[in-house]
């Protein structure tokens, strides 16, 4: 049959995907239109999910809770292919040539790397790091070179994997980075690998441009263990920000966001929050910083000027903000709220909501113009 | 034979008073989105270990409710206390016993 010439053609790079958590399904959505084009049912757990893009934008990889990749044809509304890789996973990435997809698992705890194209297993990587003990892996991402960069929360390790040769993954280890890395994010030139710590104060920063200096310690002093507060939700460093040369990440057991300079790796101010922050993120102009944070304070955003280093504003976008996302340029942000069943769409200018659309439960929001950012 | 009965009214079970409905109706929002971002929607685990039946069995309810309500020191569990009484906590270890429903 020919091809149908009434039928709307459709470009991907105004698209994205909204999660919804207990359906285990997901939302194809049109950012410009800011309406729902097609639902995609029969993802599994995805109590917790991320997503990355192929490299054209068609397809979107979604890692679910219940080690579940499902990848996703945006231009044809279907679930192109989906495998059950492990018991229990936490992230992916997607690498530089954008030909492999990586997963990080907590049961058993490692990394696979499968075929972007087929979902076929490329290498199988074991966190091992004691006479069979299997680690967490967590903060993985991609990294130039065609290397991938992980962190072992149990055993406090961050390695990276060369997969320039697919069949002999190289990978290099460094140990005693600290205790618990809990998520790991790197720098949108590729150079920097920063894991935050859970079990110690401060973050483990490894410079991929001279990996041979090792790791480098970041305000090891910053929380003293009696005054760290109960964390409710683990902090995410993906969506980690960097702004006039400041990189803005969560305080573990503190109300504050640390900016920390990145010549100098010194704290250069905590500025208190509502909460303790989950999401901290910037517009991709880097103008502002915009913050989530966990159980009891989840109703609010915070804005963080990024020129004065002080809160703009307060928003209550409703019960359980999960999470957020910026259009590519950053005029809108998009931010899902959970037990509110919708996705709200402020402007980031006069920080009024423009839109809104239903979504059940939704924990995340995820655009196509991922597929072109390092770590993304 | 009165004292036996009265030491055994200080275990959880006997003193423990069943929430309320709507208290009952929190819980499990807390349970399912709290307790399930790390140990998962359907309970089977992820950051923190599973809590199914299974994984709890041997493990007393005592342990359970004090895990609940203090946490557990040099690991990611914190203290739910905050959040709810001692009789919360254990008809949420109840309801973890029966398993998903």
């Amino acid at each position: 049959m020919a091809f149908n010439v009434h039928a709307e053609l459709r470009a991907t790079g105004d698209l994205g995907l909204v999660i919804e958590r207990e359906a285990g399904s997901a939302l194809i959505v049109d950012t410009t239109e800011h309406k729902q084009l097609a639902r995609i049912d029969k993802l599994g757990d995805l109590s917790h999910a991320s997503v990355v893009f192929s490299r054209d934008q068609r397809f979107a990889y979604i890692f679910g809770r219940d080690g579940g990749l499902s990848k996703i044809d945006l231009l044809q509304d279907k679930l192109d292919k989906r495998i059950v890789q492990a018991g229990n996973s936490i992230g992916g990435a997607i690498s530089q040539d954008g030909a492999l997809i990586a997963v990080s698992n907590y049961t058993p705890g490692g990394v696979k790397i499968f075929s972007a194209e087929t979902l076929e297993l490329v290498a199988d990587i074991p966190a091992e790091y004691a006479d069979g003990k299997l680690s967490k892996v967590v903060g993985l991402v991609d990294a130039p070179d065609q290397r991938f960069v992980f962190s072992l929360f149990d055993a406090g390790e961050i390695w990276t994997v060369d997969m320039s040769a697919p069949k002999q993954p190289k990978i290099e280890k460094f140990k005693n980075v600290g205790k618990f890395p809990y998520d790991g994010l790197i720098t949108s030139d590729g150079r920097f690998y920063i894991a935050g710590l859970f079990g110690e104060s401060g973050l483990s920063l490894l410079d991929l441009w001279e990996p041979e200096k090792g790791i480098k310690r970041i305000l090891p002093d910053y929380v003293k263990p009696d005054e760290q507060l109960p964390v409710y939700k683990m902090p995410h460093l993906e969506g980690w920000a960097v702004a006039d040369d400041y990189i803005f990440v969560p305080a573990i057991g503190k109300n504050e966001v640390l900016v920390i300079d990145k010549q100098s790796w010194k704290l250069v101010k905590a500025i208190p929050v509502a909460g303790q922050p989950v999401f901290v993120m910037a517009r991709p102009d880097g103008r502002q910083v915009w913050v989530n944070f966990a159980t009891p304070e989840n109703n609010k955003l915070q804005v963080i000027d990024v020129k004065t280093l002080n809160l703009q504003s307060t928003l209550t976008p409703g019960h359980a903000v999960l999470h957020m996302e910026f259009t590519p340029r950053g005029e809108n942000v998009w931010v899902a709220v959970r037990d509110d069943d919708q996705v709200l769409v402020y402007d980031t200018h006069t920080l009024k909501e423009i839109a809104h659309l239903p979504a059940q439960k939704p924990n995340g929001v995820f655009f196509t113009s991922r597929a072109n950012k390092i770590g993304f | 034979m009165k004292k036996t009965l009265l030491l055994l009214c200080l275990s959880l079970d006997c003193l423990a008073a069943e929430p309320t409905s709507v208290r009952q109706a929190e819980l499990r929002h807390l349970l399912k989105n709290d307790c399930g971002a790390c140990h998962g929607l359907t309970l089977k685990g992820g950051m923190g270990p599973a809590l199914l039946p299974d994984t709890l069995q041997g493990k007393p309810d005592e342990f359970l409710v004090n895990t609940i309500l203090q946490g557990r020191k040099g690991t990611p569990m914190p203290p739910w206390k905050p959040f709810m009484t001692a009789d919360d906590a254990h008809w949420l270890v109840q309801q973890l016993r029966k398993g998903p429903q």
